[in-house]
């Protein structure tokens, strides 16, 4: 497409505020993590990495890095096995309430956080004798699933039925056919939905409110929970910085797996 | 004496209300390259996935070198396909997907490795065994299906419209060479195609299909000057008939006839047929230089239109050229009219 002059600063204009809007934020706060005011004041007076040592050695923040990644990594896991089975169900064979399914099974994603967890937080605490670590794994389970099945469902379409039957053809049992055809054909798409999930856990702080039992805190919990205690700002930024750069690897991982070869959807060029 | 490679009897598939095969009955010869032809829809790629074991017959049975195979899965059946779509695992090399069938099968490594490096030299490959499918062009993709068929030594090949993604030239290169390699492995043939010229030049025989059932079956040229019917008269070739008014006018018999249109004779004004021979008048409506021949479109005065093809072998094209809207008589030898039905509508 050819584009004017006026078009082209223009457009580019926009770009850079938009760009600018969500980084420099990002960049304020990595700054400010070495930054020796004890609040989250503007501009630095100083640099120091007093904070990041200060973070590395408390101790709420180790378990509460420790209980997001394990949160993370079980509800994952469940989401895998779940959200792959019904994407096989769903994109193999055709059967009364198949749509309906499908819709439920996505609806979750799209539900409001608040109401996913009153909801969850009633059922856990009337009926299923109260929270836990357990319930908060449920419940993360629910919108993760969503993830991993639009990328396995989305892979499976693709594939078709062809290279299986191939594989059939050419003597493979259905195992076989599975660990050496099927399984390598979705592997990326579900490490992808596998490392987006994971993320969508990590970051997660609604849902958890309502159904993490008493004493369990996730990292953004404990963000939330000491963002505005004095003399904890500091820490807190370094908490942030760290999850921003952890951040940029899963979704850059799942990007280039899931647009791998031939195949790219959208995502990185 | 050849044996029956495939028996298939009474088979029968329906997708919902739609009858896809309908009460087909075929014997394979050991060896022979059978066509299934016949429009989309007709039924014989599912006769050719119900052989493989990926579709289940309604009704019927499959019979493989004397087995009823009807109930086995396609991994048990001694018979490999090549896919229209080829089908090549895209995260193997070449090797490997050539490999896989032996791998499955448990072959020792060096005997698997050998033997399909022989298969891919048969489909002049060599060398190109560390590719992966993406990086080959739609020709050669279509021969690594082949080897990897081919490696298995089954009793019967089963290939499904395996040169439709291929350009014109390379296809008729494909169809000597896919020729060629069956003489050598003297494996049975099952061939789907809706392309009557791919059937005609390969087969040892053709099945004609038609709204799920088999219009009719026999050698090339039993098909093609001898067509059962107007359906498989106008598939394979030109459908040139002659249809009640206008075959009792000419003939002096009803129903309908056909005569190729290469088999007719031009000749100007009004001629008086031999004795051995059938004439109709005419008006010829349109000319058509198609380079080796020329077509003449001929409004016939009885009702009806005749094709006619001539070879332009002498100088004469130029004459033929001028000849739209001229008196003609069109001439042919009576051996040469077949009787496609006895109804004008039937089939």
């Amino acid at each position: 497409m050819q584009l004017t002059r006026t078009s082209k600063v223009l457009l580019t204009a926009f770009a850079v505020v938009a760009f600018s809007f969500v980084y420099i934020p990002l960049g304020v706060i990595l700054i400010n993590s070495f930054s020796v005011n004890k609040s989250l004041a503007w501009p630095p007076r100083g640099f120091t990495t007093e904070w990041w040592g200060r973070a590395i050695d408390n101790e709420g923040v180790r378990e509460a890095l420790l209980t997001s990644v394990v949160l993370g990594l079980l509800a994952t896991a469940v989401a895998l096995v779940l959200g792959t089975l019904t994407a096989f169900a769903l994109g193999r064979f055709t059967f009364f309430g198949r749509e309906s399914i499908s819709l439920l099974v996505i609806l979750p994603i799209a539900l409001p956080g608040i109401v996913t967890g009153i909801a969850l937080n009633n059922v856990f605490t009337s009926f299923l004798g109260g929270l836990t670590f357990l319930t908060l794994v449920v419940a993360h389970g629910t919108f993760c699933i969503v993830i991993v099945y639009n990328n396995a469902l989305a892979r499976i379409r693709r594939m078709g039925r062809s290279l299986e039957e191939a594989s059939a053809d050419l003597g493979a049992r259905g195992w076989t056919t599975f660990r050496r055809v099927t399984f390598p054909m979705m592997r990326s798409a579900l490490i992808a939905g596998a490392v987006l999930a994971f993320g969508l856990s990590f970051d997660e702080i609604i849902v958890t409110t309502f159904t993490a039992g008493p004493g369990i805190t996730t990292l953004p919990i404990w963000i939330y929970q000491n963002l505005f205690r004095p003399n904890q700002a500091p820490v807190v930024n370094v908490v942030a910085a760290v999850l921003v750069l952890i951040s940029i690897l899963p979704v850059y991982v799942a990007q280039k797996l899931s647009g791998s070869e031939s195949e790219r959807g959208g995502g990185l060029i | 004496m050849t044996s029956v490679a495939i028996r298939i009897r009474g088979l029968r598939r329906t997708f919902g209300d739609v009858v896809a095969v309908d009460d087909v009955d075929i014997d394979v010869m050991d060896g022979e390259f059978l066509t299934l032809l016949g429009p989309s829809g007709s039924g014989k790629t599912t006769v050719l996935r119900m052989i493989a074991g990926f579709e289940r017959p309604d009704a019927g049975t499959i019979e493989l070198a004397g087995v009823d195979v009807t109930e086995m899965p396609p991994y048990a059946r001694d018979v490999n396909t090549v896919f229209q779509d080829y089908a090549l695992f895209p995260h193997m090399t070449v090797i490997q997907n050539v490999e896989y069938g032996l791998m499955v099968k448990k072959v020792p490594k060096a005997e698997r490795q050998q033997r399909a490096l022989a298969a891919l030299e048969s489909v002049r490959l060599a060398g190109y065994e560390r590719r992966r499918p993406s990086q080959l062009s739609g020709g050669q993709r279509q021969r690594v299906a082949l080897a990897r068929a081919l490696v298995n030594r089954p009793q019967v090949l089963l290939l499904d419209e395996p040169l439709g993604a291929l350009d014109l030239k390379l296809r008729e290169q494909m169809q000597v060479e896919l020729k060629e390699i069956q003489r050598e492995v003297g494996i049975t043939f099952v061939f789907v195609t809706h392309d009557q010229d791919e059937a005609l030049t390969m087969s040892d025989r053709i099945a004609v299909f038609n709204e799920g059932r088999i219009a009719q079956i026999g050698t090339p040229m039993e098909i093609y000057e001898h067509p059962g019917s107007p359906f498989v008269a106008g598939f394979v070739g030109t459908s040139n008939l002659l249809t009640e008014e206008a075959a009792r006018a000419v003939l002096g018999r009803g129903g309908v006839w056909s005569v190729r249109p290469e088999k007719i004779q031009v000749a100007r004004g009004t001629v008086e047929p031999a004795p051995h021979q059938h004439a109709v008048q005419g008006r010829i409506r349109e000319v058509v230089y198609v380079g080796m021949s020329t077509r003449f479109l001929v409004d016939l005065t009885v009702g009806g239109q005749l094709m006619v093809v001539e070879q332009n072998s002498d100088a004469g094209a130029t004459e033929r050229h001028a000849m739209r809207g001229q008196d003609v008589t069109l001439l042919w030898d009576s051996d040469h009219e077949y009787q496609v039905s006895s109804s004008s509508d039937g089939r």
